[in-house]
């Protein structure tokens, strides 16, 4: 992995550029090589969630669900009573609001190993506007006892994590996008369900971040180092499990922390992040995410920036975190 | 029909050689139920009164199961989906008079730390539950999942399922009725108790479900009707199912029956649906329902 805050501007313009969506449809693949008892099901978003090379090698385990959300949902559900490993795959919408009280009873409560896989999350689906930008996704899952909630940051990690959830027993919430986003990690960068990744390591404030915003967050730390502002930058791929012991760990050396998601504020990582130091470590927080509204038309860079996840307002946000923290020291 | 058989009943009885008749069973189970619900001061009678003769004839002369060894997966036997969950004390007394555990635990339905919730659970690993079922309308879909990892997994046994005919008000049915017929899963044989009452009233004022004949037939399934209190019926009705599915069709049997069933105040009423009887009303029910076998 390169040194984001020493590499030149040209090393980080250089960077190829892939959709974690695609990451999630090789690692489907792939995992469906593995084992012959993971079933695929799609609702006829096939393409979208580049499910099709699975379809083409698999076509007995792949089931067509047609525009039915909340069917394949209980489907999912059935399959595993017989030792199949479900992958559904829509849009993050229609893999949850659309189908909560189904995940609730029928995976959730029964304890069923379905992974819910969830293409086009947040703002960065763009043009299509507020009805597809779920933004309150992971707050609706990770209320849901039994249910795990992952959120990757680039096609590399969209590609381990989709075998991680393979190996893991247990309902897990799968959410990633469709940007094409620099790639970050590489194929060998380890991805453990629950545990953060360190993406740089600092000791002024620390960014705890997840998905498109990790890229983000990077940009800042840029910004921040020029200005002699050393940031502890930790990925929190898994929201829940939340990986406590990282956090703790990092805002223990820091003593100010900013949360940077591409979701609400409510229901969201900040949240979950903000329910933990309250408990064990109470610090100063600055939330970067969506303020209580509703998305709109537009292009994912114009959208990140206009609702205030794009790197300047990350900035901000560490600033502020550390102002309140010098005030509280003085 | 075979009007007497043999059966190992639960451990808990010392009569554990005895042979019954299906209708004595069926007698011993409504004692079961309208006992389990006014232990509980709640639950829902009716309808659980009005499918103890399809539940019974079910789980002791047509599924091929083992109580003894029960496992979630189910591998080479035939699976039962409860989809109106809250008739869940017909189900919980047939399966352990079945042998699924004993039935002393039925006294403790509706009560707290209990495996026998209000609605069916996996959580406290109930044997014989599969999956959650109560807020209505999911089990088709997942009965044919788990008629699909059937396929899969080259096990040719079958997958029933009930339904509510006021259950059938919810859109997911009519998801996974499509589904089931585009994928050809013709291992599914559902059942609809089909009452005509509903919580509020009569299926017909409340939301009327019209030709449900057509309707079912127009979504590509193979319908059956029976009666539903009739044994002889019932096993008509199965063997005519079976016969039926394999042929790249689901089945539906559109089941009719009486809410409330053997208890002469409840019977064809949406009033007892989930009404529990005080201790006046549970003498006169048990009264109407002399002892078969013995209760728990």
């Amino acid at each position: 992995m390169i040194d984001f805050i020493s590499a030149d501007e040209a090393t980080l313009d250089g960077l190829t550029r892939k959709d974690t969506r695609s990451g999630f449809g090789q690692g489907l693949l792939e995992v469906g090589q593995a084992h012959d008892n993971v079933v695929a099901l799609c609702a006829d978003l096939t393409g979208s969630l580049k499910m099709n090379a699975f379809q083409d090698a698999f076509p007995h385990r792949f089931k067509q669900a047609g525009i039915a959300e909340a069917n394949m949902i209980g489907v999912a559900a059935g399959l595993t009573i017989g030792g199949m490993i479900p992958f559904t795959g829509t849009f993050a919408n229609f893999s949850t609001g659309r189908v909560y009280d189904q995940i609730r009873q029928s995976v959730a409560y029964s304890e069923k190993n379905v992974k819910i896989c969830a293409s086009h999350c947040g703002l960065t689906l763009g043009e299509d506007g507020a009805t597809h930008q779920i933004l309150e996704d992971v707050g609706m899952m990770k209320m849901l006892p039994n249910m795990t909630v992952i959120h990757t940051c680039d096609y590399e990690q969209t590609r381990n994590a989709t075998h991680a959830i393979a190996a893991h027993h247990g309902p897990v919430y799968f959410r990633f996008g469709r940007p094409k986003v620099p790639m970050i990690t590489d194929a060998d960068t380890p991805f453990v369900i629950g545990k953060a990744r360190r993406v740089m390591t600092g000791s002024d404030v620390t960014i705890v971040t997840n998905g498109h915003i990790v890229w983000n967050s990077i940009l800042a730390a840029r910004q921040l180092a020029a200005e002699g502002i050393s940031v502890d930058v930790l990925d929190m791929h898994t929201i829940k499990p939340l990986d406590e012991a990282a956090l703790l760990e990092s805002v223990g050396r820091t003593q100010c922390v900013v949360s940077a998601e591409e979701h609400q504020r409510n229901g969201g990582l900040g949240e979950s992040i903000a329910a933990c130091l309250a408990q064990h470590h109470p610090t100063p927080q600055r939330f970067v995410a969506v303020e209580d509204q509703f998305g709109e038309s537009g292009t994912p860079a114009q959208l990140l920036e206009k609702y205030g996840l794009g790197p300047s307002a990350i900035v901000s946000a560490c600033k502020e975190a550390i102002a309140v923290k010098q005030g509280m020291m003085a | 029909m075979s009007t007497r058989f043999s059966f190992v009943l639960s451990l808990s009885h010392p009569m554990s050689d005895s042979t019954h008749s299906l209708s004595d069973l069926c007698t011993q189970v409504r004692r079961d139920i309208v006992r389990m619900v006014h232990g509980a001061s709640s639950g829902h009678p009716g309808g659980s009164l009005g499918c103890t003769d399809f539940l019974v004839k079910l789980y002791f002369d047509e599924m091929q199961i083992n109580p003894q060894n029960w496992n979630m997966d189910g591998r080479g036997e035939d699976l039962f989906f409860l989809s109106n969950g809250h008739i869940s004390p017909v189900w919980y007394s047939v399966l352990s008079r079945r042998g699924y555990f004993d039935t002393a635990e039925l006294a403790t339905f509706r009560k707290l730390n209990s495996r026998l919730q209000g609605h069916p659970a996996t959580e406290e690993g109930l044997p014989g539950i599969r999956v959650a079922s109560g807020s209505l309308g999911q089990g088709l879909s997942v009965a044919c999942g788990a008629a699909q990892a059937k396929k899969l997994n080259g096990d040719d046994r079958w997958v029933y399922t009930l339904h509510g005919d006021g259950e059938l008000q919810e859109g997911q049915i009519w998801e996974a009725a499509l589904y089931a017929a585009h994928h050809q899963i013709d291992n599914l044989i559902s059942f609809v108790d089909w009452n005509g009452q509903q919580i509020d009233g009569s299926v017909k004022d409340v939301m009327n479900l019209g030709d449900l004949e057509g309707k079912w037939r127009s979504f590509g399934w193979h319908v059956l009707e029976c009666d539903g209190h009739d044994l002889s019926s019932l096993d008509a009705c199965f063997k005519a199912a079976r016969a039926a599915a394999g042929q790249g069709k689901p089945v539906v049997v559109l089941m009719r029956t009486d809410m409330g069933r053997g208890v002469d105040f409840m019977e064809g009423t949406h009033k007892w649906h989930g009404v529990a009887p005080n201790d006046d009303q549970l003498t006169d029910a048990l009264q109407q329902l002399a002892t078969p076998l013995s209760d728990y």
